[in-house]
């Protein structure tokens, strides 16, 4: 998709005044945020079980490469077969051909962010296979031609109104005086709409949340069951995953099954966990008859042994964008890319390039919530900061923000000059505000004091800075005074 | 890391007092020097001796999360110059402390000479509250106050500092106080420094949701250990029209409360 | 070079060590329960996930009870069954008011049972798996899901399902196409957040617990 990242300021302005928005996204941090809380109490060994799957994954990525040629050995093995991508346009290209070996025109898809990643659908579309989405969520947002706004709950900035709107413009062939109050109602027509296509889809794409080395097994996890119709009824599956998705062993995918769920929804497991190895076998009566596996980098390999490395421990459980201020102030879209929230603002530079998302990293207060509940301890406000060195380094961090910060550390490293300047700042801002104690606006005003002023008073120095005091006082009173 | 703890209240008249160096703030010294007079006395009420180094400034903070890591590192070693020949440092607030304990570590892990000096100091700098209730061992403060107050955890006070029960600790033994807990308590304010100015909107939407649930607790005083938090809490307060007042914590446990709250007018007095 | 030569090239080039200590990772102690308790824990949890629990002592009534509960769901007299001789060699010709099949399921089943391998009481969790009696769709097509699970097959873990599952996979070289760990019956929380069962599985998952 074509990113708009560029423009995050207007996308979030647009996304702050838009009021059906606004009432989707209120859903998101009641609901999410209690669900968690609740699991995670429930589960004494939650801590130890994340630092135990931080280690694993780390273990996992210091040797990626061994673990990836594993998987692909084990694949290999069941029948199965693995492809190396080394970007979206190598992936696309590979989906295609195996689609038109198959001679495939109609394809299911369940849920998948690498997908979106390579803008699959789109180029299906183009070549004249119908790829047609079956998770509820992203059957609806396709419906709307639009893309997901979150990791795991993809339309969750529309309404159930606007569901219902979709369906009627979209399913002309129902009875228009139906009653679609209910949202039950609106589930049983996507389900009975569904079900067709599931049954006459020539091929299937998944995503895969995990892959195992050990047995060469691809892992959906999904609440539908959507993902295992998409995977079961068609003559070829198709599973997309990112380089980064490989455990050794069943065990290790066991730790991040316990963290998954639990971070994401809530839930003690999701509906369905499915592990899938290979294409049927001989006497299997149904299953797809080839499997294969794509291995997508796109950009991942190069975060090895940087310290944005961690980024690749994700689990894309969504947890960090349900606790984002920004997240809940704007919703995912305003990211302008794939991944919002502070997964997306951390990762999607790496994957699409500073100049374009610098905006991501910057627009976060650092506040930390996100790291404090992310199952794999991602370090996220560090790589964030990261990102600005980097916007700076670069020369691609906005001039006005360049040079006050410069202006300021010069003073702030030469103390003498500080407190001088300070003096008469305290007083000069103390005399505008006039005795009132605060500014509605600040004179000689930019457009950085406007932000502030535009919707906040300043409160007004008290007119001596305390180390003006300290020293008057220290001097009358000779120790540290009242 | 563990922090020294060279404090026993049983025995503190016997031992030495300890020394214990304040890191004022940029804010605090700009805006509010009151905290930092309040923040001596408790101090010096705790038992400890105090000192105000004077070649402090900042803690560079502004320059690290603009991603100026050669000014903040230069700072960070103006900062570690000034306060390593004292037993403890102590900031009345949550970010700067974190800045200086969880940060200059990293900061300056590549700094040969600076490197161990920064690990030293950050192992023995604290918040107040946390310094006097985890260090000290203060159960109570000699304080009285007829309101009832609500209390903002800063996100570094929160999840940099560990900084959440000690604060209510104190302000429960301040006579005459009534506290009220904010709803949503560990959602941001939307200052974060350059934030606040940079995504006016989103910073605007943020304060609102807090000042929102500040009136909810029906408490007309507003309490923080963080000057940035309360400047954009109580700016916002006072745009709304808000009868809520804020001041730091420091102010209401020393008992130094006859300053006008932050943003009132000045009632005339004089200068201190 | 190929994308898999340039991969590999580049993790190689980029790869650290990560000084991550590899210890055996902690196991919840929920599941680590025996007998009565292990059984309780996992009707608690399956019913938890919305799952119903049926106690069966003699596995003779089990027609019986499908027949049961079809009717009781107003359900046609119909399902599809697995093969496998636990739920196929059940007195199926007592009850020839049920019309039933074997084989894989269709879009025109409303009802099927099949035998889980075993289940995890950890979480109230299923394990399905697919072979030339147990066909995946069985678990996915038809509305009404039916399970028949025997008591000796729950783990307290899923620890416990691995090892079982490799040893009756030759170490896992017979690894199955499909292992199904199954929660609940399907549902969705797209719409606004509002849990709707029945998304596009199964809208109801009944387990028919076996004491033996």
């Amino acid at each position: 998709m074509q990113p708009t990242s560029h423009r995050f300021t207007d996308n979030a302005h647009e996304a702050l005044n838009n009021e059906t928005l606004q009432q989707a996204l209120g859903n998101v941090r009641v609901n999410f945020i209690e669900k968690r809380r609740s699991a995670v109490e429930a589960l004494p060994e939650f801590d130890a079980l994340r630092k135990a799957g931080r280690e694993m994954r780390d273990r996992v990525l210091s040797d990626l490469d061994t673990h990836l040629l594993a998987f692909e050995a084990k694949v290999k093995e069941h029948g199965g077969h693995v492809h190396w991508c080394a970007d979206a346009e190598a992936a696309r290209q590979t989906v295609l051909k195996i689609c038109q070996g198959a001679g495939a025109k109609r394809v299911t898809k369940g849920k998948t962010m690498i997908g979106e990643e390579i803008g699959i659908n789109d180029f299906l579309e183009a070549n004249h296979i119908e790829p047609i989405e079956t998770d509820l969520g992203e059957y609806i947002i396709q419906l709307r031609h639009e893309t997901p706004s979150h990791l795991i709950a993809p339309a969750v900035h529309v309404t159930q109104k606007q569901v219902e709107e979709t369906f009627r413009k979209a399913h002309r062939d129902l009875d228009p005086g139906r009653n679609l109050e209910e949202p039950s109602s609106l589930l049983a027509e996507a389900r009975e709409k569904l079900r067709q296509r599931f049954l006459s889809a020539d091929v299937g794409i998944t995503g895969a949340n995990f892959l195992v080395a050990e047995t060469g097994t691809s892992v959906i996890v999904t609440n539908e069951g959507n993902g295992d119709l998409t995977q079961t009824l068609p003559r070829v599956h198709i599973a997309l995953a990112s380089i980064d998705k490989v455990v050794p062993t069943l065990e290790d995918l066991t730790v991040l099954l316990r963290l998954l769920a639990r971070s994401a929804t809530g839930q003690e497991m999701s509906v369905y966990t499915t592990l899938s190895t290979g294409p049927r076998r001989a006497e299997d009566h149904d299953g797809p008859g080839a499997y294969h596996v794509i291995l997508l980098d796109n950009g991942r390999s190069k975060l090895l042994g940087t310290e944005k490395q961690d980024l690749l421990r994700c689990i894309r459980c969504g947890a960090c964008l349900n606790h984002c201020p920004i997240y809940h102030a704007v919703g995912g879209h305003a990211y302008g890319w794939v991944y919002g929230g502070p997964i997306g603002a951390a990762l999607t530079p790496a994957l699409i390039g500073l100049e374009e998302t610098h905006h991501l990293p910057n627009a976060s207060t650092l506040c930390g919530r996100c790291e404090e509940v992310c199952p794999m301890q991602i370090p996220i406000p560090n790589i964030l900061r990261h990102w600005r060195e980097e916007e700076l380094q670069r020369g691609l961090a906005p001039t006005a923000m360049r040079r006050g910060i410069g202006i300021w550390a010069f003073f702030a490293r030469r103390p003498a000059l500080y407190r001088l300047a300070t003096r008469i700042g305290a007083r000069m801002l103390r005399n505008f505000a006039g005795g009132k104690g605060r500014l509605a606006q600040v004179p000689m005003a930019t457009a950085l004091t406007r932000g502030w002023t535009d919707m906040r008073d300043l409160p007004a120095p008290s007119g001596r800075t305390f180390h003006a005091l300290y020293r008057q006082h220290k001097g009358q009173a000779g120790r540290s005074g009242k | 890391m563990t922090k020294e703890n060279t404090s026993d209240r049983g025995s503190a008249a016997q031992q030495k007092r300890p020394r214990v160096a304040l890191f004022v703030t940029c804010l605090v010294d700009l805006f509010r020097p009151t905290v930092g007079f309040a923040s001596i006395k408790l101090l010096e009420d705790a038992g400890c001796d105090v000192e105000v180094p004077a070649a402090q400034t900042c803690c560079g903070q502004p320059a690290y999360n603009s991603g100026d890591a050669v000014n903040a590192a230069a700072i960070a070693r103006q900062v570690v110059d000034a306060f390593e020949g004292y037993d403890y440092v102590v900031a009345p607030s949550g970010s700067c402390g974190g800045m200086i304990s969880k940060h200059y570590p990293d900061l300056l892990a590549a700094d040969k000479d600076y490197a161990d000096r920064a690990r030293r100091l950050a192992a023995k700098t604290f918040e107040l509250t946390q310094f006097l209730v985890d260090v000290r061992k203060l159960d109570q403060v000699a304080a009285r106050l007829d309101s009832t107050v609500t209390y903002h955890d800063s996100c570094s006070s929160l999840r940099e500092m560990g900084v959440k029960a000690q604060p209510r600790k104190l302000l429960a033994g301040v006579d005459g106080l009534r506290f009220a807990e904010l709803p949503d308590g560990q959602s941001c304010c939307g200052f974060g420094g350059t934030f606040c100015v940079k995504y006016p909107e989103i910073s605007n939407r943020m304060v609102e949701e807090k000042t929102g649930n500040i009136e909810k607790t029906g408490a007309d005083l507003l309490l923080a250990g963080d000057l940035g938090c309360l400047l954009n809490m109580a700016g916002k307060l006072k745009r709304q029209g808000s009868k809520v007042q804020a001041r730091h914590v420091a102010e209401v446990l020393a008992g130094m409360t006859d300053e006008p709250a932050i943003g009132e007018p000045a009632t005339g007095e004089g200068e201190r | 070079m190929s994308d898999r030569d340039t991969i590999l090239q580049a993790i190689r080039n980029h790869k650290r060590p990560s000084g991550a200590p590899n210890l055996a990772p902690p196991v919840p102690a929920r599941g680590q329960v025996e007998g009565a308790a292990r059984r309780a824990l996992f009707i608690k949890m399956a019913t938890a996930a919305a799952a119903t629990v049926e106690a069966v002592d003699d596995p003779e009534t089990i027609p019986d009870r499908v027949a049961a509960y079809l009717s009781s769901h107003n359900l046609p007299a119909r399902l599809v069954l697995s093969s496998d001789p636990a739920v196929a060699n059940l007195p199926w010709a007592d009850h020839p008011m049920i019309a039933h099949r074997t084989g894989p399921a269709t879009g025109q089943d409303h009802a099927a049972l099949t035998p889980a391998f075993a289940a995890v009481a950890e979480t109230g969790t299923l394990a399905l798996v697919s072979g030339p009696e147990t066909p995946t769709t069985l678990n996915f097509l038809p509305e009404h899901a039916l399970v028949l699970l025997s008591a000796s097959a729950i783990r307290g873990t899923y620890e416990e399902l691995w090892r079982e599952m490799r040893a009756a996979t030759n170490d896992g070289k017979d690894w199955p196409r499909t292992v199904n760990l199954i929660t609940g019956p399907s549902r969705s929380a797209d719409i606004e957040q509002k849990l709707l069962m029945g998304a596009h599985g199964p809208r109801k998952l009944h387990i028919l617990l076996l004491n033996d």
